[in-house]
């Protein structure tokens, strides 16, 4: 099973694991070091996908299928296309980095933090490589278990609520999609010459022809999962109170990557299994989205805690990425892509920016700062930076995916109106509101209490936390400037999907009804 | 005519009662050695494992049709011994702790996994009543082992009381059936049944049959005496009729129902979802509520009678495996939960409660890491094995056309996630300021290590289970 590369990508991190359960908690080094040396290994393995990916090819590559568990027709089921290798690739790149910003702001028990983090890699990259819905249901639910861990243990104030609440809501949801999944196996079943199955690329086929109301259902179980993990507006409560508490390198990690695994799952499971339920969907999902783009903007202007503000913030980025996905055009989903890359580029790097100044104060409050781009100016660039990054300034990766999805959503044919890009273009401006008005109340004015924050004396970023946020700079500018080598290699897998909605919507692909499926036998 | 092969088929049996006699006889001789007692239970029962495991891939039937050995009873035949090897192991510390360590306990054990062997491999009603009476009159009295404690004295006799009214009914059903079939053989009745399945007096047969199972299994709503009975009982018993018990009656169970009977899409298997949901529903809302542990994993038990339900109700085969796969899980998980209990309750029965696990992964890492692991699987996370029992019965359940149940199956156990995770969070999320509780003893650990190891290999590798009772995949 390890022979191939995917596979040691994503279980490379379990035998990080392993090394750190012979470790003591006080031996601070050696688990950094490891948990370090482990992450960037796992990065270099997905850095040789990268480099063996085919990019012409649509199809699935670097598939290994291994029988699982026979009798369920279960099988280790894995590949990728070049959507899940983009944000497997952000995965490997997000984990170290965010171990190297925190180095020092974990001290407590300080080995089992970093098992946890290693843990969620496993889920993550699981979760984009599974081509069996089976087996993605085992990542996406083994991942509550770490992240509930690295909130309740290592979070701030109301660190257990956070946690309860964040596993009680998630969990909730992905349920429903277990029975989705175990009865989408028995349509599956029900085909002619078909058998129980969890296999997505025979799914793949038995989805579409299922009758609009079972599509409907199975849909909707899906949806919820996903809805919640984006977060959806009106589903999102429980982002701010685990982004809040969460420790740096757990929001870092929620906000770059977990908060991709809902998008991810629409592109992947809800639009190509369900298309004609996705379509039926669509106007009211994108409803949601807008409203999410325009509420998370408009809470986040009023927020008085940094990360608060940064976590509203992703209700809105992720609003812009459900439009471009429900755009259901090239450009729309293309955007949504690029567009997960670049908030997990950018919030990643807010975070880490708000956690670097909180590790020496101790506020996160907007009203405790002023002034301070005298006292840590390279700080204030770094922060004025990935600012510009996140509200979209040209040139930066922000403007790339906005762009695109707009610009999706506005020829929308399948949309169908122009309001949807109207109301969400204002999201841009408010982002751009919320983002300077805090830059300007922290950053500017005069110098509080001749330099001490807090009652604390505040440094400038060190070496370390410099050497942290050059990767990320590099390539927010790489995508803003060069935004064709990632757009390259997603092109096929946003296409494929796009094609296959745009034949159902034009009603080339046999509809439902006329479909076999359609009498699913009720009763026995 | 008893042949060769009868002999060799009963294997199993046999070898526990040479086992148990060989206690009685060598506590008789030498009075006072407990310890003894122990080892002898731990060898005899890790031979009849073997046994049975030799008889994995045999099938038959043996004593004129009143046994049927098979993949499914050999393989449970396995799963109670090593139900009572844990019990066994962690009974020694447990009951020394508290200067009730006496050889009695192995005996009762061993002649309750008699009964329970007998039900696995029941092939005749009358067998089937035996196996549960004999089960029965052992959990009474492990109940109360303690005899001078007024707390396990109301235990045994409230289990007791409610048991033998159970056997009644049970007893009842057997009789009505016996009068419309005219046999109590199950391979007669299984031949008879298309002709006589909506016969009144088979239908009401079989009405006192799930009533009387049902007890024995604590679902809704018969299992109004399990959070008494658990939370009395002495907690290595509680684990062990938790565990072991509920297996054997669900074997039993799942044997009549959907061997015997083929209740799939019937009125009885209706009866059945509506009581699997209804256990559902009422075992993980009133969890809940509850502070002390053992009462807790009281109802949570109901709640697992209700997941286990949902596969009877199916009544196809992929409802049986599901049942047993599900057993599996259900009896590693919760035995080691109970080892914990057991290990963390002080002499007084005090450090049950919920509030006296606070910070315990502070000063016990790995205690709670495998509490947690066990947490996690009741609650069905994978890749632990509570997730992949679900899941099977879960799928038995949507394939039998019985998606709302599946339905109420998944939301009840976010409920259950609850619950859960509140030990989760004691354990974990909270300080300690209470004393300090030595490390378990050899004896608890090995016990924890099974469990925990099992928890994950059935949660990883289930196929490799799977394929023990269900020879054909």
């Amino acid at each position: 099973m390890f022979s191939s590369l995917l596979s040691l990508t994503i279980f490379l991190p379990l035998a990080g694991i392993v090394l750190l359960l012979f470790m003591k908690n006080d031996h601070l080094r050696a688990a950094r070091m490891t948990g370090l040396v482990v992450s960037l290994a796992t990065f270099a393995v997905s850095l040789a996908l990268w480099t063996g990916f085919d990019v012409e090819n649509p199809a699935f590559q670097f598939v290994e299928k291994v029988a699982w568990i026979p009798s369920l027709n279960v099988s280790y089921h894995v590949g990728i296309d070049g959507m899940a290798l983009v944000l497997i690739v952000l995965t490997t790149f997000l984990t170290p980095v965010a171990l190297i910003g925190t180095w020092k702001s974990i001290r407590h028990r300080l080995r089992d933090y970093t098992m946890m983090v290693l843990a969620l890699e496993v889920g993550m990259v699981g979760v984009f490589a599974a081509l069996d819905t089976f087996l993605f249901y085992v990542f996406w639910e083994a991942m509550l278990i770490p992240m509930v861990f690295i909130i309740g243990l290592w979070g701030g104030q109301d660190r257990v609520y956070a946690a309860v609440k964040f596993f009680l809501y998630t969990l909730l949801g992905s349920l429903l999609m277990l029975v989705a999944i175990l009865a989408l196996g028995f349509y599956a079943s029900q085909q002619p010459g078909g058998q129980f199955t969890t296999d997505l690329t025979v799914l793949l086929n038995v989805g579409p022809r299922l009758s609009a109301g079972v599509q409907m259902w199975l849909f909707l179980a899906f949806a919820l999962s996903f809805a919640i993990k984006v977060p959806l507006f009106p589903l999102h409560t429980w982002l701010p109170d685990a982004h809040v508490q969460a420790p740096t390198a757990g929001s870092i990690l929620l906000a770059g990557v977990l908060l991709k695994m809902g998008t991810y799952g629409f592109i992947r499971f809800c639009l190509p299994l369900f298309p004609n339920a996705s379509l039926e969907a669509m106007p009211y999902v994108a409803v949601l989205a807008v409203i999410g783009i325009v509420y998370g903007a408009l809470v986040a202007m009023v927020q008085t805690d940094i990360k608060k503000l940064v976590a509203y913030s992703s209700v809105s980025h992720l609003g812009f990425v459900m439009l471009g996905i429900f755009s259901m055009t090239e450009e729309g989903m293309q955007g949504a892509i690029i567009q997960m890359v670049n908030h997990g580029l950018s919030t990643g790097a807010l975070f880490m920016l708000v956690g670097f100044v909180y590790d020496r104060t101790h506020s996160r409050m907007i009203a405790d700062y002023g002034g301070l781009a005298k006292v840590m100016p390279v700080y204030a660039v770094a922060m004025m930076f990935m600012t510009l990054s996140s509200i979209g300034l040209p040139g930066l990766n922000g403007f790339v995916g906005e762009f695109l999805i707009l610009l999706g959503a506005f020829r929308s044919v399948a949309l169908g109106s122009v309001a949807y890009t109207v109301v969400a273009a204002t999201g841009v401006i408010l982002s751009a509101v919320y983002m300077l008005w805090m830059y300007q109340r922290v950053f500017l004015g005069p110098v509080r209490e001749g330099g001490k924050y807090h009652g604390e004396f505040v440094f400038d970023l060190d070496k370390r936390e410099i050497g942290s946020l050059i990767p990320l700079v590099v390539f927010v500018v790489w995508i803003g400037v060069f935004p064709g080598t990632f757009l390259r290699i997603s092109a096929p897998a946003a296409k494929k999907v796009v094609t296959m909605i745009d034949q159902v919507r034009r009603g080339d692909l046999p509809r439902v009804a006329s479909a076999g499926t359609s009498q699913v036998p009720v009763g026995r | 005519m008893l042949t060769y092969t009868d002999f060799l088929l009963a294997m199993p049996l046999f070898s526990l009662t040479v086992t148990v006699l060989l206690i009685i006889a060598t506590e008789a001789a030498r009075v006072g050695r407990a310890r003894f007692s122990q080892f002898l239970a731990i060898t005899g029962l890790l031979v009849t494992s073997l046994l049975a495991g030799l008889n994995l891939r045999e099938s038959g039937v043996a004593f004129q049709g009143m046994i049927a050995t098979d993949a499914a009873s050999s393989y449970l035949t396995i799963l109670l011994s090593l139900a009572g090897i844990v019990t066994a192991l962690v009974a020694r510390p447990y009951f020394e702790h508290r200067d009730a360590h006496r050889g009695e306990f192995y005996i009762l054990l061993l002649f309750a996994i008699i009964g329970m062997v007998l039900m696995a491999s029941a092939n005749d009603l009358i067998t089937l009543f035996l196996g549960i009476e004999l089960m029965s009159f052992c959990l009474y009295v492990l109940a109360g082992f303690e005899r001078t404690k007024d707390k396990q004295n109301e235990s045994a006799l409230k289990y007791f009381l409610l048991g033998a009214f159970a056997s009644a009914f049970l007893l009842y059903g057997i009789a009505l059936i016996y009068g419309s079939v005219g046999s109590t053989n199950l391979d007669a009745i299984a031949r008879a049944y298309a002709g006589i399945s909506n016969q009144p007096l088979f239908l009401l047969g079989t009405a006192m049959l799930i009533v009387g199972l049902g007890f024995k299994v604590a679902a809704v709503p018969f299992h109004m005496w399990a959070p008494d009975v658990y939370e009395g009982a002495p907690t290595v018993v509680t684990g062990f009729m938790a565990t072991a018990g509920k297996s054997a009656a669900f074997a039993a169970l799942a044997i009549v129902m959907i061997r015997t009977f083929d209740i799939g899409g019937s009125t009885t298997a209706d009866v059945l979802a509506l009581l699997a949901a209804a256990s559902m529903v009422l075992g993980n809302v009133v969890a809940i509520a509850q502070t002390n542990l053992k009462r807790m994993l009281a109802y949570s038990s109901v709640a697992h009678a209700g997941y286990l339900l949902a596969g009877v109700a199916a009544g196809t085969a992929e409802g049986f495996a599901g049942v047993f796969l599900y057993l599996t899980a259900y009896t590693v998980t919760t035995l080691g939960a109970f080892a914990v209990i057991g290990w963390h309750e002080r002499t007084n029965d005090e450090g049950t409660s919920l509030d006296d696990y606070v910070g315990l992964s502070q000063h016990q890492p790995v205690i709670a890491a495998v509490m947690a692991l066990y947490m996690f699987s009741l609650t069905g996370i994978p890749p632990f094995a509570g997730f992949i029992g679900k899941y099977y019965v879960f799928m038995a359940a949507v394939r039998a056309d019985l998606t709302w149940l599946a339905i109420v199956g998944v939301l009840t156990s976010a409920v259950s996630a609850f619950y859960y995770l509140r030990v989760i969070v004691m354990m974990y999320f909270r300080e300690r300021d209470g004393e300090h509780i030595p490390l378990p003893r050899i004896p608890v650990m090995i016990a924890l290590g099974i469990t925990a190891a099992l928890v994950i290999v059935v949660g990883v590798l289930p196929s490799t289970v799977l394929q023990l009772f269900m020879p054909a995949m």
